[in-house]
């Protein structure tokens, strides 16, 4: 058994330095140099400023722009740091509700919600992705129905036909992956740059 | 439930299926030590690294001395974890400015790292470096997952070795696998997950202005390395808070769909492993077929509860399904299907909050693990439960016929059948035994997010989640507390090693045994009768065990929830 000492300390060690240093900093620089966009975050810049990533949700809460999923993520509490508070989209501490089935906060939540929407849109169904809170807290997208559910909401804000708004969705809609794989989405972040630059026209 | 989503449910086993095959042959000459076509490349590597180890490769290890190396190995891994957690505030890699870590929960992430378990009682972005992430969590990885693989190695060398006093050697088993299987898929698999959206950087957080304003800083890091080994061993410990759920962590469809399959593709192939390593592939697929018909039926109706939604969405005319806690990208069935691969094989990454999941969708994902997480299982370790499961099977059928079972050869006697059964009440004993303790308890009540029957299963599932090495989470608990880092850190430790040592003494008896022909009486282990009788067993046991439990916790929730009772 005593012979054993030497791998059990050596090995480790050298496998430790394989694993643990020289393959997570080798693909560093070789996903940084063949794809830098995205080992960067896929950030996006506006005017030379960071305005967030493609990939990460960001939250919006202006009438003129379409509305993300409810986020459920956390931050310390700026008074007591034993505590948290809300912090919806807080890309440094992502998270879901966690809340249950037979929940009575969430069936409180998802009512008043439910109510909000339907006095904002009472001629469409409330689309369920729109009023639970995603498992990241950062969902990039919502599906095209959300979209379309808050057209009417955006057109009133922005004095714009519905039509126009509604194409854009159309046109912002990415489908499944070779038609089978995930869901239809929209990213919320890349439709409301475009209905800025609609709009800008 | 909709045919697009049986499609892709459909296309995801039929991918498995078809990859057990090639995978399984390679892994066989990978641990049999023969040439592969990257022998030109690794194995100058590999000589170098035996030889400034002192590892004599020519020598084999009997099952004793095969384990005590296993255990040093692992002392040495927590060590090295504790130690990075404890200290990252004065390492390098840590532009976020990382403090140190709390003991009772370094000690927790150490235990939790070494036993494949991967459970997160902290936050990624918000409470560890770089260099953690890299040197603690990404390194034990891969060697808690070569360590898994090379104990089912050495479990199937028992069943197909004859009269022989050893079982191989670990030190070249981990080496091999680490060197042979693990990285080269890893290298490749990283540079898909960054082309799909998934971040590799050392650089700072991203500090960015919103459209409408607002402040958002965005958690970054070298991401993509480690998910790749964390899927692939089965590990499951996430970059992020939100694990497979973030954005960063899996960016889209197709993401998903690979990480999906790398949970499963290794375990798979082990089935595969064992059939030729036994001399019968056949073998091997009566095994797979065992894992396939629970874990169809798990998906069917996790997919099931979840399209269905809660009553809660019912009476406010929201249809689409429960999407409370999932991502839209992902969808009912990509997240119900996650959820049954992962705590069927022992991964435990998410993609989805469990503890949203509808009463019965996430009992699934509960029973996959209590069942001893067989249905593939983690790297190795769905193996050697698996063979645990048929050895009680076969001990039953040879009881039924008055005949001394035997299996691939091999006579299954007192000693195997007492092994067998001392490893398979870690779990009861470690899961009913600390969710007792864990309901009863002041400090670990108040841990609880949810009221009601839910909070009894965030309960449950922790440490049933912790004793299986599964890692996923009904998140809604707060385990980062002394109690629950101290009793998850037992279940965990219990649940790996005291399974482990028990199937390797089975390995070394079987090893020492002659190997007997079949002859008109043997049962045939090859075909749908078989399958049935260890499928009857693995519930059997499974449910005279849990159901209990299950009753007080998912089963009378989706009862007051028809009710249309709240908590």
């Amino acid at each position: 058994m005593l012979r054993e000492i030497r791998p059990a300390i050596v090995l480790l060690l050298v496998l430790t330095a394989i694993t643990g240093l020289a393959y997570p900093l080798a693909m560093t620089a070789v996903a940084g140099a063949i794809f830098p966009a995205q080992a960067q975050g896929s950030l996006i810049e506006k005017d030379g400023k960071v305005i967030g990533s493609a990939l990460i949700g960001q939250e919006f809460k202006d009438d003129k722009y379409f509305h993300g999923r409810p986020s459920a993520t956390l931050a310390p509490d700026p008074s007591d740091s034993t505590k948290t508070v809300s912090a919806p989209y807080n890309a440094a501490n992502s998270g879901g509700s966690n809340l249950g089935p037979t929940s009575k906060a969430l069936a409180d939540r998802l009512k008043e919600d439910v109510d909000k929407l339907k006095s904002e849109n009472p001629n469409a169904a409330v689309p369920v992705d729109l009023v639970t809170t995603s498992a990241s807290g950062l969902d990039p997208d919502i599906s095209p129905e959300a979209a379309q559910f808050q057209v009417p909401r955006i057109a009133k804000a922005r004095n714009m036909p519905e039509d126009t708004l509604k194409q854009l969705v159309a046109s912002t809609t990415q489908g499944r992956w070779l038609g089978l794989l995930g869901e239809p989405r929209v990213n919320v972040l890349a439709l409301n740059l475009a209905l800025d630059r609609v709009a800008a026209k | 439930m909709t045919m697009i989503g049986w499609l892709q449910i459909i296309l995801y086993c039929a991918i498995i299926v078809a990859l057990a095959k090639p995978l399984g042959w390679y892994m066989t000459r990978v641990f049999d030590g023969e040439r592969t076509f990257l022998s030109p490349v690794l194995r100058p590597i590999e000589a170098g690294i035996y030889w400034f180890s002192g590892v004599d490769e020519k020598r084999e290890q009997h099952w004793l001395t095969y384990t005590v190396s296993m255990l040093l190995f692992h002392v040495g891994g927590f060590l090295i974890i504790y130690g990075v957690m404890r200290l990252q505030a004065v390492l390098p890699f840590n532009p976020a400015g990382q403090g140190a870590v709390a003991e009772d929960l370094s000690f927790n992430t150490a235990i939790s790292f070494i036993t494949n378990t991967n459970w997160q009682n902290y936050g990624g972005e918000s409470t560890i470096s770089y260099l953690v992430q890299m040197l603690g969590l990404t390194h034990q990885n891969f060697l808690s997952a070569a360590t898994g693989i090379a104990l089912a190695v050495a479990l199937i060398r028992g069943f197909s070795r004859a009269s022989a006093r050893t079982v191989g050697n670990f030190w070249v088993d981990v080496t091999r696998t680490t060197l042979y299987v693990l990285l080269p898929i890893c290298v490749v698999y990283t540079l898909f997950l960054v082309w799909q959206g998934m971040p590799q950087t050392l650089g700072d957080y991203v500090e960015a202005t919103t459209l409408e304003g607002a402040k958002q800083t965005i958690a970054v890091g070298p991401v993509a390395s480690q998910v790749a080994i964390k899927m692939l061993g089965t590990n499951g410990g996430g970059f992020f808070n939100a694990n497979a759920a973030h954005p960063f962590e899996n960016p889209t469809a197709l993401s998903n769909f690979v990480q999906m399959l790398s949970i499963f593709a290794l375990g798979a192939a082990l089935t595969n492993v064992f059939g030729r390593m036994v001399g019968n592939q056949r073998q091997g697929w009566a095994i797979l077929a065992v894992m396939g018909v629970l874990f169809v039926a798990g998906v069917a109706v996790t997919y099931w509860a979840e399209a269905n939604g809660t009553s809660t969405l019912q009476a406010l005319g929201l249809t689409g399904g429960n999407m409370e806690g999932k991502e839209v990208r992902f969808g009912i069935v990509a997240s119900s299907l996650f959820a049954v691969i992962t705590t069927a094989a022992s991964c435990g990454a998410v993609n989805a909050m469990h503890d949203s999941f509808t009463a019965l969708g996430g009992m699934i994902p509960l029973i996959n693990i209590e069942l001893g997480e067989i249905i593939v299982g983690g790297v190795g370790a769905g193996m050697y439960g698996m063979l645990l499961f048929v050895i009680l099977a076969i001990f039953v059928a040879g009881l039924m016929v008055g005949r001394t079972p035997e299996y691939v050869g091999k006579k299954i006697e007192a000693r195997e059948v007492k092994m067998a059964m001392l490893s398979i009440l870690v779990l009861p004993l470690m899961i009913l035994g600390w969710t007792a303790v864990g309901v009863v308890y002041p400090a670990a009540v108040a841990s609880m997010a949810n009221a009601g029957p839910h909070g009894f299963t965030e309960v449950l599932y922790a440490f049933t989640s912790a004793t299986g090495n599964n890692g996923s989470a009904f998140a809604g608990l707060t385990g980062n507390t002394f109690f629950y880092n101290l009793t998850l850190a037992s279940a965990m430790f219990v649940g790996r090693f005291f399974m482990i040592v028990p199937a390797m003494a089975i390995a070394g008896s079987l090893a020492a045994k002659k190997s007997i022909p079949p002859s008109a009486g043997t049962l045939p282990t090859t075909g749908g009768l078989f399958v049935g009788l260890v499928v009857g067993v693995i519930l059997i046991i499974g449910g005279l065990t849990f159901f209990p439990a299950l009753a007080l916790g998912p089963i009378v929730e989706h009862l007051a929830m028809n009710a249309g009772q709240v908590f």
